[in-house]
């Protein structure tokens, strides 16, 4: 009797999909919050000072007098160091990656057997035989540039063969800007406008602690 | 604890009227744009501080060898003189002009990444400012010129730096929203999986910054295809641990933050209504935890002046609505998750919130109120025991929109029987009804008669009353309406032998 033609009232609850002009009203209130419009901002507020104080870590002297830069460049310079080449890096993950893939030589030994090159995207579990495979898998699934500047590839001192030219040439290039201290991935671009004196060379192995390159060496010469 | 965040967002330098002007304008673009279904909005994170103007560097637009020149000082010399290039070139940057300029010519985008990325904390960040500036811009060239940078803004997304990261994911909100295409390139570079690792932040700012740059990934058209479902592979929303963070950081609490929670209920909000995979969102406590929050809501309004809490309000709302309609809610008892009374209580007290600073959303809300009622009678029961079908009422002369779905849930309560329709009549809703009988629109009188015959039905003593007071007449009026005719008779009928 409730539902008895011609009435045809029936108790529903509804659903409105995405699109729907029934959100209109609120979707515009929501854009104009992120607009800025809706927001009465009273002043911008004023990044906190205090005393000047100079960075703790040994060997380095930079001065600073707001704890927000303090954050960033201890962070930036400082947080994800490696110790054994004192490149710095973005995030400890990518460190974790370096310190296995340069300076740990049972990585190396595996890496002969197996699959140890692993995929530097988050989220992604695919490993890889080389260092170039994994390059070629960012580059072509994922999108990556191919002079990502976190994948750089280790220095080899394996003999001449027809990619190392241009390999060397490329490592060359990416060092041009390397210093001693926390230097990362350095500007390895050539200005804007072509400067006429061309990028310093400097010694590129110095850094590299005798007994990988001897381990290295051996594993070459087998 | 409600108190709004002070962000780095443009300072005012109007008078209120002129608010006002700019206000409508804005409005009406983005009603327009949503008609249209192009409704997006970038947000721009500028810092001017006072101690930069006075370097002498005024924003000015700047041409091709300025702003070479620009770039070649911020690659050589100290790291002071650096900066300072870069502050210039940033604040030149605000300026269409100068941002043409810029993407095309080459090797500046290289340039700039390459300042991104080296190992100076300020060179950095004012490479990353730039790179802002130039991600707001409303041409897709040189919003697109960005993508260069992608791989790298996702890279330092893990990193520790909290105003870096926040300055990185605004940045990476704005180029989302730009084209299908530049989330084509984000997808793969693993946007996802680096966004549920970065939830984890304790830092509100990020947070805050997170919520936005997904939720607009969320609005993406091709969103629910795509981008949400938990099938497609690892760049999935559904597939990762953002659900659970982002109910987590919906929770009712002192730790709650309403710029933060804002972000996340309309990140929620467009997961929902794309009506992918709810069932999952139930299953992690959704109904629940947003059940709590809109107690939590109702109680904040009474507390603050606060106009902002509306912007939070909507999305709940629509959210419980919307997960109301699923199938297990209604069977397996996933009603349990919401209280009854106090849930219906907190919503009116939201209705009146409503009614005084924003009507617009009554809509909404009463929208929520239907679902809560509909197929349930003891929802409908609490209505009635806490004296709400008065306020409901009074709610009628705000719009036909609002009159229609008042007493769609009138009809809800009449429509559980006799026992509801007693508390019904007598009562203020008989005048009510005689009152709305009395207006043109058809849909409101349309509903009007359908709640007539329910409590003509389950309450025949009214039919007197009905009569007394000239209800026929009021039928009357109506008689020739091709879409009330039937129903005009049928009661006319009962009203007679009655």
């Amino acid at each position: 009797a409730a539902e008895a033609a011609p009435f045809r009232f029936a108790a529903r609850p509804v659903r409105f999909p995405r699109e729907h002009e029934f959100f209109e009203d609120g979707d515009v209130q929501r854009h104009l919050y992120l607009q800025d419009v809706l927001l009465q901002v009273a002043d911008v507020p004023e990044k906190p000072r205090v005393p000047a104080f100079t960075c703790q870590v040994a060997g380095c002297c930079q001065v600073f007098d707001a704890l927000d830069d303090y954050e960033h460049h201890y962070h930036t310079l400082h947080g994800n160091v490696c110790s054994f080449c004192k490149r710095a890096f973005p995030s400890g993950h990518l460190l974790d990656a370096h310190i296995l893939e340069w300076h740990d030589s049972l990585f190396q030994i595996l890496s002969e057997r197996q699959d140890m090159y692993q995929c530097l995207v988050e989220g992604c579990t695919e490993k890889f035989k080389t260092s170039r495979d994994r390059k070629d898998h960012m580059v072509r699934l994922h999108l990556y540039p191919v002079d990502f500047r976190f994948d750089k590839p280790k220095k080899s001192r394996s003999p001449a063969s027809p990619g190392a030219g241009t390999q060397a040439l490329a490592e060359v290039q990416g060092n041009s800007g390397e210093q001693s201290e926390g230097d990362a991935m350095e500007i390895c671009t050539e200005p804007v406008v072509a400067s006429p004196a061309p990028a310093v060379e400097r010694r590129t192995y110095s850094h590299r602690s005798v007994p990988d390159l001897f381990l290295k060496h051996v594993l070459n010469a087998c | 604890m409600w108190s709004r965040r002070q962000g780095r967002l443009r300072p005012v330098v109007c008078g209120v009227e002129e608010l006002r002007r700019r206000r409508r304008e804005r409005e009406a673009v983005l009603r327009k744009a949503r008609r249209e279904q192009q409704l997006v909005s970038k947000r721009l994170l500028r810092d001017d501080a006072p101690e930069e103007a006075g370097e002498g560097c005024v924003s000015v637009i700047l041409g091709e060898t300025e702003v070479q020149q620009l770039l070649r000082q911020a690659q050589r010399g100290t790291e002071e003189k650096r900066e300072r290039a870069l502050v210039s070139l940033r604040r030149s940057l605000q300026h269409p002009e100068t941002q043409q300029t810029f993407i095309r010519l080459e090797g500046s985008m290289r340039t700039l990444v390459g300042l991104l990325t080296s190992n100076q904390a300020l060179l950095q960040l004012e490479a990353a400012r730039c790179l802002h500036e130039l991600s707001h811009s409303e041409q897709s060239t040189v919003a697109e010129a960005c993508l260069p940078a992608t791989s790298y803004l996702l890279t330092y997304l893990s990193s520790h730096s909290s105003d870096f990261i926040e300055l990185c994911l605004y940045t990476l909100g704005n180029l989302i929203v730009e084209s299908e295409a530049v989330r084509r390139q984000l997808l793969p570079q693993g946007i996802v999986p680096t966004l549920a690792a970065c939830i984890q932040s304790p830092h509100v700012a990020v947070l805050e910054a997170l919520g936005f740059a997904l939720s607009q990934l969320l609005q993406a058209k091709e969103a629910p295809e795509k981008i949400i479902p938990p099938v497609s592979a690892s760049s999935s929303i559904l597939a990762s641990t953002l659900p659970q963070h982002m109910l987590q950081l919906l929770q009712p609490g002192p730790k709650l933050n309403p710029g933060v929670a804002v972000e996340f209920a309309w990140c929620l909000h467009y997961i929902i209504c794309s009506q992918v995979s709810n069932s999952l969102l139930i299953a992690h406590g959704a109904l629940s935890t947003l059940g709590l929050l809109l107690l939590d809501l109702a109680e904040a309004v009474q507390r603050t002046d606060d106009a902002g809490l509306e912007l939070l309000a909507c999305p709940v709302l629509r959210c419980v609505s919307n997960l109301l309609t699923e199938a297990e809610v209604e069977t397996v008892g996933g009603q349990m998750q919401l209280r009854d009374e106090r849930v219906v209580a907190a919503l009116f007290i939201l209705l009146q919130f409503f009614f005084q600073k924003q009507p617009s959303l009554l809509p909404e809300g009463l929208w929520l109120l239907n679902n809560l009622t509909a197929k349930s009678p003891s929802f409908c029961t609490s209505l009635l025991s806490l004296d709400l079908i008065e306020p409901l009422l009074q709610l009628l002369p705000v719009s036909n929109v609002v009159s229609v779905m008042v007493l769609t849930i009138l009809c809800n309560v009449a429509e559980k029987g006799p026992a509801y329709c007693q508390r019904l009549w007598p009562g203020p809703l008989l005048p009510a009804l005689l009152q709305t009988l009395f207006l043109s629109d058809t849909e409101v009188v349309g509903q009007s008669l359908e709640l007539l015959h329910l409590l003509f039905l389950y309450q025949p003593e009214a039919v007197q009353v009905f009569l007394q007071q000239s209800g026929l007449q009021a039928l009357e009026r109506h008689q020739e309406e091709a879409q009330l005719q039937d129903r005009v008779y049928a009661l006319q009928q009962t009203a007679l032998q009655g």
